[in-house]
Order: C-alpha cells, then structure tokens, then sequence
C-alpha cells in the first residue's frame, strides 16, 4: 500500500505549488455557468494573454453563494484568496490590472477573502468567517466546492482525498460499519434511515454478487445540493461508495443521474476514469485485491424514479415504478440482488467519518441527528445559495444569518421543506432546530434539502397548488389513490384559486388527503398530499378567503384579483383605458373611469400606467385602505 | 420438511397459516371477505389498486392486505372505518374517470367495479373533473378495448407477460395520463399481439372484452358449460357460453391444464359449431364426387380398403399419421390399431411437424 502515500506526496506538491504563482479561478458550476462565468473565462483568458500575464487560469465549482455568480477568485503567493462577486466579462480588464498587476483587490467587488494556511489577510476585506452567509455554517460535504479544481485528482487527493479508502481497506467490514453506526449518520435523501444499520443489512444478506447505488436522481423542485456536490467533489462520491462496497462486500456500483445533470455526469466519468487509471477503482484497488467498478447511469427525468425500488428497476432497464417493500434492496435490490442505496450526501459524508472518526462527528447536531446538512435556499430569500449547516440550528438561524432575512424587506410568511413531501413552517415555529424528527413533528420533513423561503405575497393555496401539479404528473400512475387522488386534490385547489371554490372543498380535500397518503403505495404518493395538508391546518384562514369572500389575501391569485380605480384619485386622464386591452375602462373627461368587473381580464396592463397610482387590487392595495371588501360581483 | 405456521386473527377471528402467507390469503381462510382488483393468485403481485388496503396494529398507513406477509400475532382489522373510507374514496376515484355506462356495457352483470360500487354503496359525482376520452379500439375480429374503463391494475399486462410470454402492453406516460398500451401507443392489431384473449380473461371491468360474445348474449344470459377444447391434444378446458342452445363465445375457467390461459383457436375459433358449412355425416367419394353415407359405410369401406392394401402388398404398404387434435387415449388406441391390427409400425403424429 505504498502506492496512496507516494500519489499522495506527489499530488501534494504539486497542489502546494500552485499556490507559489497567481491565480485566477473562475466559478463554473451550473449556476456560474447559467450566470455567465464561461464568458468571463473566455475574458480573462483573452486578457491574460494579450497583457501577457503569467498567470494561472483554473476553475472551481460552485462555492454555494450563487446569488453572486459569477464568481472569480484571486490570490497572489502569500496573500489570502479574494473572492468577487457578479463578475462580467468588462470588469475583467480592471480587476486583473487592479488585483495582479498593481496587487490591490478591488474592495468594491470583493465578497470574501479566503486565507489557506497561513497566507496574509487583506484589511478591508471580510474574511470567510465573518461573512454571515458563512459564519453560522460548516463545511464539510461542501469543503472542496469552490476551492478545488473538481477535474483535477491531484486537488482531491492533496485534500486528503482517497486516504479513507485506503484506511478502510485496512479495516475488518464489520468495524466499518460499526463505525458508520457509531457516526450516527442518517440517510441524506429524505427518510433518514441509519446508514450504518442499512450496510449491516446488505453485509448480513446472503449473495455472493452486491450491488452498491448511489440515488443522484435530485427531483425535488428548488433542491440542487447533490448536483453542487456532484460537479464539486464528484470523488469524494467515487471513495464513499468504494468504502461502502468494501464493507458490504459489493464489487459494482452504479450512479444513478438525471440526464438533466449532464455536467454532473461529465466530471463524474472523469472522475471514474482517473480513479480507474490510478487504481483506486477497478480491480485490485490499492493493492489489496478489493475489486471495484463504478458505472453510471442517466436516469430520464422521472421524480419516481428518485425512490428506491423505482430507481432500480430502471437501471434494470424497465419502467421507473416503484414496487412494494419488503423486499428491501438490502436483500433484494439491483437484479435481486442485495443492494445498498444511498443519496450522495450520504456518501460524501463517508470518507470524512472513517478519517476522522465517529466522535468528531457525533459533537456536530442532535441528540438523534448527527453531522451536518446541505440546504438549498430558495425563494423569496436575499441569499439563495447551497449552504452547509449543522443539524440542530434553527429555521430562524438558516433564514436570517446564512439567508439574509427576506428580499425586498417585506414579511417572513412561511418555509417549505422537504419540497413535494414535505410541509409548511410558520413564523411561530422557526425557532425548531433543524433535525429529522423535530421537523416531522411539525408537519414538514427535512427532506432532501430545500428550503424555499414564502414572503407576504405568496398564497398558500397557490403554493399546494404548485406542488401539487408537480406531484400530479410526477406520479407513476400505478396506484389509484396517487393516480386519480392527486388529479382531483389539484383540481380542487384550481377551482379555489379561481373562485369557483365550495365549503365542501374543504373536507374533500382533507378527505382526500387523509386517504392518499394513508392507501398509495410509495413515498411519493403518501407524501404528496403533505403541502396541502399543512397549509390547510396553518393557513385555513386563506383558504376561507378564496371560498367564502373569493378573494386571495396574498394577492397572487390573479383570477381573484378585483382591478378598481379610486374615483377620489383618478383624473379622468384615460391612460388606462388606452392601455386595457379588452375595453373594460370607461370614463369621460374630467370625470373618474371605471372598471368593469365583468369584461376586465385581470392582466394588470392598467396599473403601472396610472401616474396617481388611483388603480389598486389585492396584490397593489388601496392606500388609504378603506375601500369595502371586495367581492365578486360576477 | 414442516412447514412453519403463524397465527394471527383479522377481525378479532383467530387463523393459522403457513409462514409466507399474505394477509389477503389468511383474510380468506378466516372467511374475511377483502376487495381486490389488481390481485390475481396467478400473477406476480402488484400492489396497485390499493383496494385491499387493511389496518394493521402497529403499522403507520393502511397496508395492502394482498402484498403484506401475515406475521406472528399480527392483529387485523379488515373492515375498520378508515379501512372503509379509504376503499370507498379509492372507488369513488376510479368511478369518478369512468365512463359508467352499465346499461349498454357487456361486462355489466360480471364487473368488479360495479360490484364493489353496490356493495360499498358508493354514488357518483363525487368528484367531478376530466375524465379520459380515448377512442375505442375496435379494429380487429376479436378483442374491444374501450381505455376509457381501464382501472390500471395492470392485471392484462402481467397475464400477457407471464403467463403468454409475449410483453405486447405495458404502462406508459405518467400520473392520470398513465395508460396500458402496446409499444408505441399503436393499436393491438398493429402490435405482435397474438390474440389469446388472456389479457380479457384477467380484466377485472369492461376495458378489454369479446367483442362476438359480448355483443351475443348479456351476461347473465348464458348458461356456462364447461368443456375441453377440441383444437389440440393439450387438453384445455373452458366454458361455452350457451344462449338459446347456442355457443355465442367461450370464456376462461378454472382448467386443470390451462388455468385460464387459451389460445386463439380456442378463445375465439367457436365459429365452425353453427356454421352451415359444417359436415354432418361422413362423405364417400363416388364418380368424383362427395357424397353424404352412414358412419357404418363409411367405416365399412375403410376396413375394406386397409384389409385389399394389406393383403395385395404386406403390412408395410400402410402407414397411419394421427392427429393433434386428438386426445391421448385416441393416439393410443390409433397406434395399438396400427401395430396390432394392421401389423405396421410406420405411424407418425402431426405435432412433429
Ligand atoms: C418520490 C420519491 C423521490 C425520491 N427522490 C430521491 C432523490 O432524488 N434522491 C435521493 O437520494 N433519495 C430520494 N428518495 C429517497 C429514496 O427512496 C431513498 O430512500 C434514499 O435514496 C436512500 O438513501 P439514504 O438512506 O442515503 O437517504 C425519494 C423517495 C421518494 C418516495
Ligand atoms: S404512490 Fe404514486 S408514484 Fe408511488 S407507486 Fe403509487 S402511483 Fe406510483
Ligand atoms: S385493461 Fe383491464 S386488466 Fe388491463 S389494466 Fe386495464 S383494467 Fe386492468
């Protein structure tokens, strides 16, 4: 086994070496993709090169702060990495003339700075710690995103990379998977089931042939922690599930991807070829006759196919429907074998634990949840990113430090976790720490990660709506209480929002809901009704506005919303009437116009254009907030 | 080897059953009557129509009672108020995309929905909402599918799998537009569909019917007469359904050789029993033309004619095929003749072919 530390010593200095030149790295995930970030390579490659720098170029993946993409970090030899924000192609020129050639960041576009070692701080720039995205966060299953080259073997095993694989592979199996158990570690992907138990079951059942499978699959709408981590780190995945093969005794392991992920799948078969050609993949892995192969497959962008019996039955090749448990894989999974299926968190966190042990990890979170946890914010939250926090902080913390409170100043209403399985946290409730049973407790679950952030003018009614439809087509169409129940609960929730709602909508949807998820027969199905469930029990009141008064208090509804004009304010300038295109404002000189209700098709086209601001609705409110309530005169 | 056994009791009855049994199948060794759709004791289990469901001690949702294994001290309740809720909410959702038009339906009279609807006591109009509007398929001579009845238990794609080794249907598309079809979404005569009829003999409602014998005789009409059928030496039994002393289709029962699986010959060949042009009597050629004779003389000049052969030319001059329509005591007994009576041992059969 003298082959990792020679690797190790050689990658090492080579990693230590870049940091003996300038650098510049530029942020290429997705989301600095989708930002822009290739046009600011072909930048600062262009700039580079006519000002005939002798610079390193190299990239990274994303750091999780994806409200400032693109982003391009700096660092000269000896001096802390400085991160910018909102790069564009023309602030290249200056920021590489500024930061390289003068050796003066520019402040005003600074982010953070990062200090590696024992590099020097600059003065005025916040340092990672002190950046409150940052400072209530760990990094662990994050710690390589954004630092590291994901392309590059040498970064992964400078950082330590692969020295737990070659740790376990000098372990007995069952001390592995002791260890997991000890960890506390539970599975990332939604359930929470204890990983170590899990192994144990797959190492317990009887088969000469295994199966190791990692659920990349992420359909969760809003949620993109496994993508990050898959573009970031895709070996730390590739060394999670070879510890886990070893442990089971597996000799194959698949990757199960959405195609939609193509530049995850693209560093991940990287990965897996550079593994293979150094021996940490493939047979005889490090020189101990452990044999381990990895393939991947891109699953068609079924949410289904994200559990687990769905998921193995289309890497069989056949329809992605989930089928009834027990069997579990554990016992019979991939072709019948035993198989053991983890998320890709739950992976990553692998290597960590077995290198630094069990009680380093039990000292993060809870008394039942253990580690950490990658969240995705999203919604209507100042900083939407991937953020890394330790179980058992509060909603509040993760909302207001990590997210920076709600954009545009306006009112905090409510959280959605766990995305289409999962439920509603009010205000009252965001001091609950973040762990799997607390959250459940409360009608949501921890889900897979997402964590979508609702302001004053979300409608919740729309929001189980949105989930609903979701869930409504995502369904197999296997069972008839997901099949046929969903379609009905969402047909419901569309009368609602359209006015057309009935008292009875009410109890039939709780009805419904009840019976779903009490009779279908995956997770999918018996989750799906859980947004429309904590709404009604949270938000009833909103529900009686759209039946009773037909009114949506949020005023997101557009059908609900009543267009008026304040005859106090109007002055009879006609604008909006020229701008209504359907003829439904009438009026005279001098004299207030009018709106009538029957012909006006709510497309708001007449409210930005009244300078007197004398047209209102529920979303735009009347100023003097006097007008009657409004009722549909219809 | 012994068989382990367990005992548990579903609504508060007390039944042992062997180790491995599911609590459908102990409910129906204690006499507890469970709904089911998409069970079928021939086929693999499936789970879907969620009819079945239970309540379970100790078990968070209503279980399946039809893919949940009996356990040691297990405590069933098969009829609870939330059992019932939930099987009514389940039919009220499937009638709720159902055409419910049982006055002209040939299935009507022998359907489980409909059943199960009476027996619940569910209404209509629960839900109102889409409902699927596929056209009817009805371009081939033996099988009507109307999609717009398909419940989704899936029963007729495991039947053409399992049991017809042929996989012409499948599920596709997803959520409420999830629907059986063969590849492509073409029609069964377009497909490799071989026409066995084993899918209609699992379909639970009206989605796949007969089409001669449905359009022939209601259901409760005809008199079912079970029999075997004449097509091969196989053996296979089924019912003719018989309305005013004639055969207006054959249906699948219980047969000890084929269980219900057919073949097309015998599912929907039934056509030569009334036909006009069916021979009655034996025919003897004379002067080149047939001519209607007596069993008698037709096996008179047989005899005749095998006895001229065997003594002009030796027994070696004859040879005897049998055929595979014939039963195994018929074979036996041609070839006993063969050997014995006409001293040859040149006999072959057709199924060699
Ligand atoms: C409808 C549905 C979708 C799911 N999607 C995912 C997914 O995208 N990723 C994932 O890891 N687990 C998903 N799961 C959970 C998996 O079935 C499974 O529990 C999990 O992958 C196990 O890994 P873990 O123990 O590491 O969490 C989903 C479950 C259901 C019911
Ligand atoms: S619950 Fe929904 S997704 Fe799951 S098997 Fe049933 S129909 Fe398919
Ligand atoms: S056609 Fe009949 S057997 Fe096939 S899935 Fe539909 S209801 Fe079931």
């Amino acid at each position: 086994m003298g082959h990792l530390s020679e690797l190790h010593a050689r990658c090492t200095d080579q990693y230590i070496e870049k940091f003996n030149r300038s650098r510049v790295i530029v942020g290429l995930g997705t989301c600095g993709i989708a930002a822009g970030g290739d046009k600011v390579m072909a930048a600062i490659q262009h700039e580079a090169a006519s000002k005939n720098m002798h610079i390193d170029i190299d990239f990274t993946s994303c750091i999780g702060i994806c409200f400032r993409e693109p982003t391009v970090e700096i660092s000269l030899p000896g001096f802390a990495g400085v991160i910018y924000g909102d790069m564009t192609p023309d602030k290249v020129p200056y920021l590489l003339e500024s930061h390289i050639i003068n050796r003066h960041p520019v402040e005003e576009w600074a982010v953070m700075q990062i200090s590696e070692g024992s590099t020097a701080l600059y003065e005025n720039i916040t340092k990672m710690n002190d950046y409150p995205f940052y400072s209530k966060q760990v990094r662990t299953v994050t710690s390589r995103l954004g630092r590291t080259n994901p392309e590059s073997l040498t970064d992964y095993v400078a950082t330590d990379g692969y020295k737990a694989l070659e740790k376990a592979l000098s372990m007995q199996q069952l001390d592995i998977i002791e260890e997991i158990k000890k960890s506390g570690l539970r599975g990332r992907g939604g359930g929470g089931f204890p990983t170590g138990m899990k192994w144990g079951f797959v190492y317990q059942a009887v088969g000469a042939k295994k199966y190791v499978v990692c659920n990349a699959d992420e359909g969760d709408p809003g949620a993109f922690m496994d993508r990050s981590v898959l573009e970031g780190d895709p070996h730390s995945v590739l060394e999670g599930m070879a510890i886990c093969g070893y442990a089971v005794g597996a000799d194959e392991g698949y990757i199960f991807v959405r195609a939609e992920y193509p530049l995850a799948i693209k560093r991940l078969q990287t990965a897996i070829a550079q593994a293979e050609k150094y021996g940490l993949l493939g047979n005889n892995i490090l020189d101990t006759g452990f044999n381990f192969k990895i393939k991947i497959k891109a699953g068609a962008g079924a949410f289904v196919c994200g559990e687990e019996t769905a998921l193995l039955t289309s890497i069989e090749g056949n329809r992605g429907m989930p089928r009834v448990r027990p069997p579990f894989p554990a016992n019979q999974g991939l072709w019948g074998k035993p198989t053991n299926l983890n998320n890709v968190e739950t992976y990553v966190n692998v290597p960590f634990i077995i290198n630094r042990g069990s009680d380093w990890y039990t000292s993060m979170g809870t008394e039942e949840s253990k580690g950490s946890k990658v969240f995705c914010l999203t919604g209507k939250i100042n900083n939407t990113g991937l953020a890394e926090v330790p179980m058992g902080i509060s909603l509040r913390d993760i909302i207001y430090s990590v997210g920076g409170g709600i954009q545009n100043g306006k009112r905090f209403k409510a959280v959605q976790i766990g995305g289409p399985s999962g439920g509603c946290i009010r205000e009252e409730d965001l001091d609950l720490p973040v762990d799997y049973d607390s959250l459940t407790a409360a009608g949501a679950m921890m889900g897979s990660g997402g964590l979508v952030v609702m302001d004053e003018t979300t409608c919740m009614v729309d929001v189980a709506k949105f989930f609903l439809s979701f869930t409504q087509t995502e369904s197999c169409g296997k069972c008839t209480p997901c099949r046929e129940g969903t379609k009905r609960m969402l047909e419901i929730l569309n009368r609602l929002c359209s006015g057309a709602g009935r008292m009875e909508d009410l109890d039939t949807l709780e009805r419904l809901g009840r019976v779903v998820k009490n009779t279908a027969l995956c997770g999918l199905g018996q989750t799906c009704p859980n947004p429309i469930l904590s709404t009604i029990l949270y938000y009833r009141d909103e529900y009686l506005a759209h039946i009773q008064d037909k009114r949506c208090p949020a005023g997101a509804c557009s059908a609900l919303l009543v267009y008026q004009i304040d005859p106090d304010k109007c002055k009879g300038c006609s604008k909006c009437a020229k701008n209504c295109p359907a003829g439904a404002i009438t009026g005279g000189k001098k004299k207030p116009y009018f709106i009538d209700v029957d012909k006006c098709i709510k497309c708001g086209a007449c409210l930005p254009g009244c300078q007197f601001e004398a047209i209102y609705n529920d979303a735009a409110p009347h100023r003097n907030n006097c007008r009657p309530a409004t009722r549909r005169t219809a | 080897m012994t068989v382990t056994e367990i005992t548990l009791t579903i609504n508060d009855i007390t039944v042992t059953v062997p180790q491995g049994a599911t609590v459908l199948e102990a409910a129906h060794q204690a006499g507890v009557f469970i709904p089911t759709f998409c069970h079928d004791p021939e086929l693999t289990k499936f789970g879907a129509c969620r009819m079945c469901v239970v309540e379970i001690a100790g078990i968070r949702n209503l279980p399946a009672s039809c893919v949940t294994v009996a356990t040691e001290g297990m405590v069933v309740h098969a009829d609870s108020p939330a059992v019932q809720e939930a099987r009514k909410t389940v039919l009220e959702l499937m009638l709720a995309n159902h055409p419910l038009d049982c006055l002209t339906c040939g299935k009507s009279g022998d359907c489980r929905l409909q059943d199960y609807a009476y027996l619940y006591g569910v209404k209509t109009g629960s839900f109102e909402g889409e409902r699927h509007c596929y056209p009817l398929e009805d371009d081939n001579p033996f099988i009507v599918r109307d999609m717009n009845k398909c419940i989704l238990c899936g029963r007729c794609v495991r039947a053409c799998a399992e049991i017809q080794g042929n996989s012409i249907v499948e599920f596709t598309n997803r959520g409420f537009n999830a629907k059986i079809t063969p590849a492509m979404d073409v029609s069964l005569a377009a497909s490799d569909c071989v026409f066995c009829g084993n899918c209609v003999a699992v379909c639970p409602v009206g989605a796949l019917q007969e089409k001669r014998l449905r359009r022939a005789a209601r259901t409760w009409e005809v008199r079912k007469v079970k029999t075997t059928c004449p097509y091969c030496g196989t053996g296979c039994s089924f019912d003719l359904n018989v309305k005013d002393n004639k055969v207006v289709g054959v249906t699948s029962c219980d047969g000890d050789v084929n269980g219900r699986a057919l073949c097309v010959k015998g599912r929907f060949g039934y056509g030569f029993i009334h036909h006009p042009d069916r021979l009655t009597t034996p025919l003897i050629k004379k002067n080149g033309i047939f001519v209607k004779a007596t069993w008698d003389e037709a096996i008179g000049l047989v005899a005749q004619k095998l006895g001229q052969v065997k003594a002009q030319y030796g027994s070696d001059a004859l040879a005897v095929l049998s055929s595979a329509r014939c039963t195994n005591e018929e074979n036996y007994l041609l070839q006993k003749f063969t050997r014995a009576v006409l001293g040859t041992n040149s006999i072959d059969h057709c199924a060699r072919l």
